[in-house]
């Protein structure tokens, strides 16, 4: 009698410990290896931003350098609130309105989603927090190409509309299983983990608001020199670092395709960098600078974005040196042409982005080319067919991300002040917009 | 030869460098320096009300021949005052001092025209 009480006990026990997750729905089972990585992959991504940050913020004048950083971590802010009220909702819900946009009213402020647990065996929210992470930084990158020069109110108006009306429309056409980039050609848009969503949109709308807002004062004839490039080049580093949660992260799994596009990854940054100082050994006095090292880093590594699920490493590597060529030729076309984009946003994020949608097209791995021939109407399925397919989907996120971009910054220009009143912008956006200085005794540059 | 040493607030930075460049004043050498003065500025910290000990200044360092004194001086009256025309306390101050030698390192010329 007393040994079979025992026995309950510890039945009742063993139901006390099952998780709720695992009851809430047994049909999939939690991979605890992907959802892992895929934490981690969140981790490395957000890592990215304050990486941004002091790559951005060390690269302005001294007195511009926390309203630069606070660009990035202001963010982090907004859109991890807008992400959760209705961002993911737009992107990853079903489509509406002939595809616009996604809505699930079970994804607004991710209330439905607390115990879905996806087909890859990740619980939804690793995959909500992860694709949010991504939904911060495209933002956060465009702030290069305006900085030193824009109201903080007006870029916190600006990166929450854009969020919603430029990011979320594009990150459902690329990535939800229902959007038309997904689906177009024969197994879709290769957009690995970004290159149109993130790199091509945020370059296009930095590149359109630089223009819109004009050149900073002085600039190009005042010399306007980075504060601190040390802080610059740990935040490229650390960019780096969390680029492979970026990649990697992106295959939404814990295996062979991990595998491939963090390889990928290393190699591009890498071949990168490389080509740009060897681009400077003969252009820029045969100094290799370690601004054009990280510039090379991040031009490889944006460029391997799109790419970096179908390359194998030749093409990874080829991609990065390409891609670093490109980056080069646009800033100095850029200052040619004399337009103000502060810290390359467009330069490098725009350039690279599409300089890697489009050549990727020439290092597909075989076995990807035989799955879409076999999913192809014809059976056949070419190189250039997907490079059409390619092409489109540029076009399409460069006159979207453009021409949206234009429409919002002309609207908000009639009820916020966009530009810095010209006292502010000489006193430096640390004191105008937030009371408090960088540095304590460091020279003004 | 004078030195005509300006201490100015470090938002007027701007606006003295670029005054002075119109006026052809264009060797000057700028420092950050902190320091007391009749100022007490308040600042905001974590949401409290404080008053900082060493207030940050720019100084602005100009050796200048004996002509050109009242261009530079005027120059930067004009440029570093806040406040439209009435000013604010803080500022800054312009030292003239006058200055025994100046000598170009290049060249090793001495007197008014190495300056």
């Amino acid at each position: 009698m007393k040994k079979l009480n025992k026995k309950y006990l510890w039945i009742a026990a063993m139901f006390l410990l099952i998780s709720p997750e695992l009851l809430a729905s047994p049909e999939t089972p939690i991979d605890s290896g992907a959802t892992a990585w895929m934490l981690t992959s969140t981790a490395l991504v957000l890592l990215m931003i304050p990486g941004l940050a002091m790559f951005y913020g060390g690269l302005v004048r001294t007195k511009n350098v926390l309203g630069t950083i606070m660009h990035s971590f202001v963010a982090m802010g907004i859109i991890s609130v807008l992400w959760v009220v209705v961002g993911y909702s737009m992107c990853f819900g079903g489509s509406v309105l002939g595809g616009v946009f996604g809505w699930n009213r079970d994804y607004l402020f991710l209330k439905g989603i607390d115990t879905n647990v996806m087909d890859a065996g990740i619980p939804e929210y690793v995959f909500s927090m992860f694709q949010g992470k991504f939904a911060i930084i495209t933002p956060a990158l465009i702030a290069g190409a305006f900085a030193e020069r824009i109201t903080f109110r007006a870029y916190c108006w600006f990166i929450a509309i854009w969020s919603i009306f430029v990011y979320n429309p594009l990150c459902h056409w690329v990535w939800s299983a229902d959007g038309f980039l997904f689906n177009l050609g024969a197994k879709g848009a290769i957009d690995f983990a970004g290159g149109t969503v993130v790199h091509i949109s945020a370059g296009v709308s930095g590149l359109v608001a630089a223009i819109y807002l004009g050149s900073r004062r002085g600039y190009p004839y005042q010399v306007i020199r980075p504060n601190n490039m040390v802080i610059t080049m740990l935040g490229a580093g650390l960019l780096w670092v969390g680029w492979f949660g970026f990649n990697a992260g992106s295959s939404i799994s814990s295996g062979l395709s991990t595998a491939q596009a963090l390889t990928a990854t290393q190699i591009a940054a890498a071949s990168g960098a490389l080509a740009w100082i060897l681009i400077e050994s003969f252009h820029h006095e045969g100094k290799a600078t370690a601004l054009g090292f990280a510039s090379g880093i991040l031009a490889g590594l944006v460029a391997v974005t799109p790419a970096a699920g179908v390359v194998q490493p030749y093409g990874a590597m080829i991609l990065g040196i390409v891609a670093s060529a490109a980056c080069y030729m646009a800033i100095q076309l850029k200052n040619k042409l004399g337009y103000d984009d502060s810290l390359d946003a467009f330069g490098i994020h725009g350039v690279g982005g599409i300089t890697g949608a489009i050549f990727l097209t020439f290092f597909i791995r075989k076995s990807w080319m035989a799955e879409a021939a076999a999913s192809a109407t014809d059976g056949t399925w070419t190189v250039w067919n997907q490079l059409g397919v390619q092409a489109l989907a540029v076009l399409i996120a460069i006159v979207f991300a453009g021409g949206m971009t234009l429409l919002i910054i002309w609207l908000l220009d009639k009820v916020v002040r966009l530009r810095s009143e010209c006292s502010d912008e000489m006193a430096g956006l640390d004191r105008a917009y937030h009371g408090e200085r960088g540095y304590g005794m460091l020279n003004p540059s | 030869m004078k030195l005509i040493t300006a201490i100015i607030r470090e938002v007027q930075l701007d606006r003295v460098r670029e005054a002075l460049i119109a006026a052809e004043i264009t060797r000057i050498t700028v420092s950050r320096v902190s320091g007391h003065g009749q100022q007490r500025i308040e600042e905001m910290y974590r949401g409290q009300r404080i008053v900082p000990d060493l207030i940050p200044k720019i100084k602005i360092d100009i050796a200048v021949n004996d002509e050109f004194v009242d261009i530079t001086v005027n120059t930067i009256l004009k440029s570093a005052k806040t406040n439209g025309a009435e000013g604010h306390v803080g500022d800054g101050k312009i030292f003239i001092t006058p200055l025994e030698e100046c000598i170009r390192i290049r060249t090793g010329e001495r007197g008014g025209s190495a300056i």
